[in-house]
């Protein structure tokens, strides 16, 4: 598991190019030229896509159809699922990802913290964190759900295995990086070993543990579905599953796209959230390059 | 009246990598009396810092005594201010924040550490920027903030570790100036540790010239030149040019001797 950030942040730092003064027209053409190539590059896709099907060149059977999937997804929304109305199996899953991502981030904040500013911690436990970091941890989704059935607690504990791992080696590095100086300069001014935690570590990890956020929800997304495929009564997974029994490949690309835009929105509140959190960083640093 | 500081001895050793030992103080003696201003010089990597560390309670001494108001140092010593070499103000707190840290840790009410931060920040000139970031301000203004957030604590002892040298050559003599004002402020001891002989000889009492590591006392020359100084004035002056050639003399042969053994290790 990478303990960086997903290559494709990096898109976003091109967005500051276009934050400078929007005074020359150039740049105003440049931007509409590049939206209007992705529209293009989207018809084209989806478009020929379709025509294929349509003229018979691609199996609907084996490759469905996007004007299947919308109809699929229409039928979702107006008639429910076989498991239920839509927006149950969407807040089923949510719930599930973001219970996992929450208590994934907490324990993962709060073990990375100890152990990188604990060295006896460190060593101690390294060998254990790295022999089960080893394991490929979906293999857990298994042992959890015998463990918890096929309720809630197995798909959060898949997601908060996955979560806590990709935050807690963040956090650690984030922790042990921390300016030698700022913690004698704040025990010099009297602050206590844990006003040093709260105001000068915690602080300059942040920018470490924020960097794992973006992929951590996607993590927990995956142990919420996976999960779900293992076995469960609701939610996406289970439309996924469903949908392949049935070989309704329109199901499964319905139930893809509803991730998707779960994954996006998803994504936009933690940019918010790192935007809000290190608005004290020098503007050209926002991007992602200071996990780099 | 007894010393505010007093070093007896003092031999401090770090540990290498390498797992060998480092000596950076050898038998360092040195006293700083109450609202005494010492500045200490030495050639480059000769352990002036860790004279600054020990006091501090940051390090403890390897042998010999560090005492603070004839107490010996345990921990960090309370009453102590400490501004450091590179910027050590939080950069994710604002400028006010920042000044107001050092009475939150101690547990002053919030309005009233509030109230005495906006009063410090009035004293370095930087009323108006209580809500700034630091890395929205110069170099020069960054020390000012770590100035009053050091002094909002109104130390006994202030201790400095080459703060000015990041500063470009007017930025640094401007900040001399303000030092000395502060400091009249509330008097406080300092230990002013610096590569520059001429800095030391305008803003001190009395220069300590160390030897090439490890570090022990060569010298201690008085300062008698009169106050308030003009730190940009004062190196005109002859009795300054005179003290300036005396201690460089000392300083001199050790700076040769760093300078050789860098030379010879490279």
């Amino acid at each position: 598991m990478s303990t960086n950030a997903p290559p494709l942040d990096n898109l976003d730092a091109y967005d500051d190019l276009d934050d400078a003064p929007p005074t020359s027209s150039g740049n105003r053409r440049h931007r509409l030229l590049v939206v209007a190539v992705q529209i293009g590059l989207f018809v084209v896709i989806f478009g020929g896509w379709e025509l294929c099907t349509r003229l018979g060149i691609l199996d609907v059977f084996f490759f469905g159809s996007p004007s299947g999937i919308l109809t699929q997804l229409w039928t979702w929304a107006t008639r429910g699922t076989d498991a239920g109305p839509l927006a149950q199996q969407i807040g089923v899953t949510l719930w599930e990802a973001v219970l996992g991502f929450l208590i994934g981030v907490a324990l993962g904040v709060l073990c990375g913290i100890a152990l990188g500013r604990v060295r006896f911690l460190a060593e101690v436990f390294a060998p254990y964190i790295k022999a089960i970091n080893a394991v490929p941890r979906i293999v857990l989704g298994s042992v959890f759900a015998v463990l918890f059935g096929l309720g809630l607690q197995s798909k959060v504990a898949l997601a908060v295995v996955l979560v806590f791992f990709l935050v807690f080696f963040n956090a650690f590095q984030g922790a042990r990086e921390v300016d030698r100086n700022l913690v004698a300069n704040a025990r010099i001014l009297g602050a206590s070993h844990a006003q040093v935690i709260a105001h000068v570590v915690l602080p300059s990890a942040l920018t470490w543990i924020i960097a794992s956020l973006h992929s951590a929800f996607g993590f927990a997304l995956i142990g919420a579905i996976v999960g779900e495929f293992l076995g469960s009564t609701k939610g996406l997974g289970l439309l996924v599953t469903q949908s392949q029994g049935n070989f309704n490949i329109d199901g499964v690309f319905a139930a893809m796209t509803i991730m998707a835009v779960v994954a996006l929105l998803a994504e936009a509140s933690i940019s918010m959230l790192e935007r809000r959190l290190l608005a004290w960083r020098p503007p050209q640093l926002s991007g992602m390059d200071s996990t780099t | 009246m007894s010393n505010t500081i007093e070093l007896r001895s003092v031999t401090k050793r770090f540990r290498t990598p390498e797992g060998g030992y480092y000596t950076a103080l050898r038998d360092l003696n040195l006293t700083v009396a109450p609202g005494e201003f010492c500045a200490v010089v030495g050639p480059t990597g000769c352990g002036k810092s860790t004279t600054l560390t020990l006091v501090s309670g940051l390090e403890a001494a390897t042998r010999g005594e560090v005492l603070v108001d004839g107490q010996p140092v345990r921990g960090i010593s309370e009453g102590i201010g400490f501004v450091f070499q590179t910027d050590a103000v939080l950069p994710w707190k604002t400028v006010l924040a920042n000044v107001a840290a050092g009475p939150l840790f101690r547990g002053v009410p919030r309005r009233d550490a509030i109230a005495q931060a906006r009063d410090w920040l009035r004293r370095v000139g930087l009323s108006g920027f209580e809500n700034h970031h630091p890395h929205q301000l110069s170099g020069g203004m960054r020390k000012r903030v770590a100035l009053a957030q050091s002094l909002i604590n109104e130390p006994r002892i202030l201790l400095m570790d080459e703060p000015f040298s990041a500063l470009d050559v007017q930025t640094r003599s401007i900040m001399s100036d303000e030092l000395l004002g502060l400091w009249e402020l509330t008097r406080p001891s300092v230990v002013f540790v610096t590569h520059d002989l001429e800095e030391a000889i305008a803003l001190a009492d009395k220069v300590v010239v160390l030897t090439a590591g490890p570090a022990t006392v060569k010298a201690v020359f008085p300062v008698d030149l009169p106050r308030p100084r003009a730190v940009q004035e004062i190196r005109f002056d002859p009795r300054f040019v005179q003290l300036y050639q005396r201690i460089w003399e000392s300083l001199r042969d050790e700076v040769q001797i760093a300078y050789a053994r860098a030379a010879t290790a490279a």
